[in-house]
């Protein structure tokens, strides 16, 4: 049902059923030393037009833009036929499903994603998103820790998750007496003997797929070890890789209980840094401890199928401070935007878009390491299609000078590793081309040089 | 008009307790409380071994629509809990003071059990609650 405004007449009308002289009224609850009477430092509001003027010329400083930076979000081509279906009304302007009966499209739709998740990831369950990739990973170690019962309160986390989760993670998970162990990661992965040294219990560890680097952890590995141990594992993966890396539903000998991570690449542009969408998925035995809303499949009462919200006892409106958590919506737009381009692209589709990407990094790094001073930080590591190279420059300057040409070079690892001095980690997706390497690369000889 | 036994203690918060004998105290919630909640779909058992107080809330009964925490009547140590409710949560429905039994407690202190309302100070509880 999409959203349509109510009419001045409407309103009053309704105002007369109730008995209310308007809308003011309605909020007398509140005590008047409590409402704001004016806001006074809000500018006046600007005409659609101004708006539009405004926005125009901000755009212009994202014009022509060569894009080789990820770190989390990953410049994907979208067909035009997603946003075109996403913009229909009943899409784009449908609100939160609890009237079953008024939103059996929203709901089949969340159904329908529910489903292509578990297939992405191997898990048993998905619920219908999380804000974000960052606070997803919150959620699943809150989730760890709530399954454990009596756990241990300690989590592990590897330094190669991604350094905006990882403070995310904290503020959330800490303010719940819950002690997060971040495990160093010198080579650029988490080696599995390093749990070795870990000594106590632990609910869980946190596994990324690739990680922050660009570079594929031994997840096999680390998913028993850390099971070996009593403690869950949670992965946090890029959902476009997963078309063409092993589901963390197969992960060591039994796969992982919980798996999570940022939607974004699957259709979603990268709108200066968002709005994206979080997933969360696990095993069929730890179900009633996920956060988040859930729709099941159902039949009603003359034995029609339909689809409804569903375990809602885990949830705010039923269960209040005992709640799974205090989430209590979802990304439904770019949700609905991401089941589009699963369902367009297919498994295929998605298997040639990590394929292309992957492939074009193993061109592009070709290309840069003829460049004198370029290397590769972790050399010996294999990588999805991101890499962080070491160069004669720091990275920060060289980021600064290509982008006067136009030109995004990649991501400044300086501060937040700086023990691998300030490398540059460079992504490139299906949308670059070898005379985009080469548009780079002649740059980047023209600053290091 | 909802069941309530004779030989059985009662909470304000709808459980009951049936005093077995060598400490043990078996735990359930009425048939009024049955009746409110709607057909069980999930039941959230303690584990054995757990140290309850009493007032505290130890296991959970999940319906449609709601959610109610359920609390012990006495301060001890959970001996066993009714795990055929993990299949079949719905025969706290069907039969809340017999098979629906949710978990029994080793009582610390017997006399904790005086303190809950018997029968007749249940009924009138549930006649005061209907006005």
């Amino acid at each position: 049902m999409p959203f349509i405004p109510h009419t001045e007449a409407d309103v009053r009308e309704m105002l007369a059923a109730i008995g209310a002289p308007d809308i003011e009224a309605l909020f007398d609850e509140i005590p008047a030393a409590l409402k704001v009477q004016s806001l006074a430092k809000v500018p006046e509001g600007l005409s659609e037009m101004e708006v539009v003027r405004l926005m125009r010329g901000r755009a212009k400083q994202d014009e022509a833009i060569l894009n080789f930076a990820g770190a989390g979000a990953y410049e994907h081509h979208i067909p035009a036929a997603i946003w075109q279906i996403v913009g229909r009304g009943e899409f784009y302007s449908a609100y939160t499903p609890y009237q079953a009966e008024a939103s059996q499209g929203t709901l089949q739709l969340i159904y329908e994603y529910q489903t292509m998740m578990t297939r992405l990831t191997g898990m048993d369950i998905s619920n219908a998103s999380m804000y974000d990739g960052a606070t997803a990973v919150a959620e699943a170690v809150l989730m760890a820790e709530r399954s454990a019962k009596k756990g241990p309160r300690r989590v592990l986390v590897p330094e190669s998750l991604h350094p905006a989760y990882r403070k995310t993670m904290q503020a959330i998970v800490e303010l719940q007496d819950i002690e997060i162990v971040t495990l160093p990661c010198p080579d650029g992965a988490l080696d599995p003997t390093a749990l070795d040294a870990i000594e106590g219990e632990f609910t869980a560890l946190v596994v990324p797929q690739p990680n922050f680097f660009g570079v594929l952890e031994d997840v096999d590995a680390l998913t028993d070890a850390a099971h070996a141990r009593g403690g869950l594992v949670i992965a946090v993966v890029n959902p476009m890789s997963l078309a063409l890396l092993k589901a963390p539903g197969s992960w060591g000998a039994t796969g992982v209980d919980i798996t999570c991570g940022d939607g974004q690449p699957l259709g979603v542009p990268l709108s200066s840094g968002g709005p994206y969408f979080g997933f969360l998925a696990c095993k069929k035995e730890i179900v009633r401890n996920l956060p988040g809303r859930i729709v099941g499949r159902t039949t009603d009462l003359d034995g029609k199928g339909g689809f409804t919200l569903t375990l809602q006892a885990r949830e705010q409106h039923i269960r209040r401070a005992k709640a799974t958590s205090n989430i209590c919506t979802n990304q439904g737009l770019l949700v609905t935007a991401a089941t589009i381009y699963m369902s367009l692209l297919g498994p295929d589709g998605l298997r040639k878009v990590a394929t292309a990407s992957a492939s074009n990094l193993r061109a592009l790094r070709e290309r840069l390491l003829r460049i004198p001073g370029v290397a590769p930080l972790f050399a010996d590591r294999a990588h999805f299609h991101e890499l962080a190279l070491t160069l004669p420059k720091s990275a920060a300057e060289v980021v600064e000078a290509l982008a006067a040409e136009r030109i995004v070079a990649g991501v400044s690892l300086g501060e937040e590793y700086p023990q691998h001095g300030d490398a540059l980690l460079v992504c490139t997706t299906e949308t670059k081309s070898d005379e985009d390497f080469e548009l780079l690369a002649k740059a980047l000889e023209r600053v290091l040089g | 008009m909802s069941e309530i036994p004779g030989d059985l203690k009662f909470l304000k918060s709808h459980e009951w307790a049936r005093v077995e004998g060598d400490g043990k105290v078996t735990v359930g919630i009425s048939d009024h409380a049955q009746g409110l909640l709607g057909d069980l779909v999930y039941v959230e058992l303690p584990t054995v071994g757990d140290r309850v107080e009493a007032g505290n809330a130890c296991a959970v009964v999940e319906s449609v629509k709601a959610a109610s925490d359920v609390y012990s009547p006495v301060t001890g140590k959970v001996v066993e809990v009714n795990s055929a409710l993990s299949d079949k949560p719905e025969t706290i429905n069907e039969d809340a003071y017999g098979d629906g039994w949710i978990f029994v407690i080793e009582a610390e202190d017997a006399e904790q059990l005086n303190e809950l309302l018997d029968p007749d100070a249940y009924a009138e509880l549930l006649e005061d609650e209907d006005h």
